[in-house]
């Protein structure tokens, strides 16, 4: 069964040669499971985070285990973009497989020279871009909170970056993320990406204290599983950019749920560390699952979600 | 329950190369408990069918993810590895908290989930006086190292612990090279400990030896105080919370000192799954 696909944007497309690619901050640059499977197998894998200038992130801890899930306040730690494009990206097999750099900033203005220095590297097929962050300049506000600031966020990297597939990245810690996701379409989004992690926290009851240094963190996992397919259910509904979604994706049952919803792709995060290969596994499993799902034509398949209710 | 050896011919470590961490699905052989007969024992010797894996170092660990740990518990577990065979695989791990918890409900025929070897093992230099450091469950690597040691009468171990004596795979060492137990139960016990780890460090410094640590953080902090002050060669093993393993996460990182040999990864975070568990006490600010 062929399933690649091109999610179709706005001004540049995507292809992939599966839809099955790997959640920011959860693999590393890649390079860390290339000996759990073979990269080039994969759709695609999402970098972790870059920004301009290295970065040193929070104090530990950092991760928390919770029930089917985990907190992490890893406050971005990394190398930097230069460290990325100059030691990390020539040893990706990005003639085989997409390799998209994930992208977040401190202001419209590091954004907008961020998706400028990838545009120019060959080697990457497209940009992810986190708005989950906070805008320094704003007082903190976090820019996928704010549907102006979010296509400020995406219209500035589209300029920028006008070689590239530009995919936004939302929050879930958001009243209506409809709205938000209308807003960096009409920004110039080539696609979306749905969702970043929610707000949690975690107390440790014997010393009184919270389980992160950070206090709050981002709760992820297949806890959030249900809370992620109502997000891309209705960001599908309210746009007409394809929609990537992950959260809590285990296996490919997990990866078709979110297809029938309205997913054009999905990425894995947290399941690789139930198990390194999980990404892998879920996209040699994936034709098999729609044989026995009866799914011939995976194209129709996709949003044919029926529902009597409307919400 | 007895204290039982974990006996078989040892598997090829220090080899040439560096070994790729792997993953597989292996089986449980057994579960022996340690310690005294008519407790509840809380300290295991886990053996597994052995992954396919062939070289491995000691201090290096491996995750350990058991089907009972179903959905709820998402992360597997960083353990040692203490010993490894042709045939089989040993972990020995001391109940804490949710998981170990299930893991002591294991039996012959369960499924884990494996992956490693992972990290840095400890320097062996046969021909270097060596002082093997070990708190509590801080013994797990050692069982390997002196197995494989190819001249152990340079080994010697000093090892604090807790609980009786009979909970630690002791034995395993004890057949290999001399080891001086000390157990914590009154205060005072602690400061004693203390002394006398100091002493040892000042002879291993005197002999230009190699000072080797495992346990708890507050013991991994006195024995780094103590080989600045004695300017003794010495490798701390770091046990940090880890969720992948493999230097993805970010989750496990340590502060690196401005002794670190990267200049530019001085000062800075580094995952202790990768660039450790084994670190040169200089090299890290605990
Ligand atoms: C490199 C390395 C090697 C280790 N080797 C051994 C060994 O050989 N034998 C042994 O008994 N223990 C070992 N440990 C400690 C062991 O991993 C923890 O005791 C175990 O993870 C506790 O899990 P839990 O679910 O029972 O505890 P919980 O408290 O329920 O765990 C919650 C989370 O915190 C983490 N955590 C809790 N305590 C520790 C700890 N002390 N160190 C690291 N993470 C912790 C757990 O991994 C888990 O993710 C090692 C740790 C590391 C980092
Ligand atoms: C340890 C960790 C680090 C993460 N780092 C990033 C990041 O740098 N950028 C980003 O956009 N998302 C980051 N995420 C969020 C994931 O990419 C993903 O959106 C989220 O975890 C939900 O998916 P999951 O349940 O499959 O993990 C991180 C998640 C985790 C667990
Ligand atoms: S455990 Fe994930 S980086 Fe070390």
């Amino acid at each position: 069964m062929d399933l690649s696909l091109t999610l179709k944007g706005q001004v540049c497309d995507l292809h992939l040669k599966n839809p099955v690619l790997t959640a920011s901050g959860t693999f590393g640059y890649g390079l860390e499971f290339s000996t759990f499977g073979d990269l080039a197998t994969l759709g695609g894998l999402v970098v972790k985070g870059l920004s301009l200038k290295p970065r040193q992130g929070n104090a530990v801890p950092r991760i928390v285990e919770t029930t089917a899930g985990m907190l992490n306040a890893v406050g971005l730690q990394n190398d930097g973009v230069e460290v990325f494009c100059t030691e990390k990206l020539p040893r990706l097999p990005w003639r085989d497989t997409a390799i998209i750099a994930n992208i977040y900033a401190a202001s419209v203005e590091e954004f907008a020279a961020l998706a400028a220095r990838l545009d120019g590297e060959e080697g990457v097929a497209a940009l992810e871009v986190n708005v989950s962050c906070p805008n320094v300049k704003a007082g903190g506000a976090l820019f996928g909170q704010d549907a102006h600031l979010a296509a400020a966020v995406t219209s500035a990297v589209r300029a920028a970056a006008p070689h590239k597939h530009i995919m936004v990245k939302l929050s879930p810690n958001v009243t209506d993320i409809a709205l938000i996701a209308r807003s960096v379409e009409d920004a110039g989004a080539d696609s979306i990406s749905c969702i970043n992690t929610l707000l949690g926290m975690a107390v440790n009851l014997s010393t009184r204290r919270p389980a992160l240094a950070n206090v709050v963190g981002g709760l992820s996992g297949p806890a959030i599983k249900p809370v992620a397919l109502r997000c891309v259910w209705q960001v599908a509904q309210a746009v007409s950019v394809p929609v990537v979604g992950l959260g809590g994706i285990l296996s490919a049952e997990d990866a078709l749920e979110f297809l029938l919803v309205g997913a054009s792709a999905v990425q894995v995060g947290t399941g690789n560390f139930l198990r390194p290969d999980c990404a892998f596994a879920l996209a040699a499993e994936l034709p098999a699952a729609c044989e026995r799902l009866g799914i011939t034509d995976v194209t129709a398949f996709r949003g044919s979600l029926q529902w009597d209710t409307a919400c | 329950m007895g204290n039982e050896r974990l006996t078989g011919r040892p598997l090829c470590a220090y080899k040439e190369g560096m070994s790729q961490p792997n993953f597989c699905e292996l089986d449980v052989l057994d579960l022996v408990p340690f310690g005294q007969s008519g407790k509840e024992s809380r300290f295991f010797a886990l053996r597994l069918t052995r992954p396919d894996w062939h070289i491995w170092q000691p201090g290096q660990f491996v995750m350990l993810r058991p089907d009972n740990f179903g959905l709820d518990l998402p992360w597997a577990r960083p353990f040692g590895i203490c010993h490894m065979t042709a045939r089989h695989m040993i972990c020995f791990f001391q109940v804490r908290g949710r998981g170990t918890q299930r893991m002591s409900r294991l039996r012959a025929g369960d499924r884990v989930r494996a992956w490693g070897p992972l990290g840095q093992g400890f320097v062996m230099e046969p021909d270097s006086p060596t002082l093997l450091l070990a708190g509590g469950m801080g013994i797990v690597p050692f069982v390997g190292y002196v197995n494989l040691h190819p001249k152990p009468w340079n080994v010697s171990m000093l090892f604090g612990h807790r609980e009786h004596i009979s909970c630690y795979p002791v034995d395993s060492i004890n057949e290999h090279v001399p080891v001086d137990s000390l157990r914590e139960q009154q205060s005072g016990d602690l400061d004693n400990f203390i002394y006398t780890i100091q002493e040892r460090m000042r002879d291993l410094a005197e002999q230009q030896g190699l000072v080797l640590a495992c346990g708890p953080t507050p013991f991994m902090r006195t024995v780094q105080t103590f080989a600045a002050e004695l300017g003794v060669r010495c490798q701390l093993s770091l046990e940090n919370r880890m969720a992948c393993g493999v230097g993805a996460c970010l989750g496990c990182v340590a502060r690196t000192s401005s002794s670190w040999p990267d200049p530019h990864k001085r000062d800075s975070p580094v995952q202790v799954c990768t660039h450790g568990p084994v670190f040169w006490a200089d090299h890290v600010v605990l």
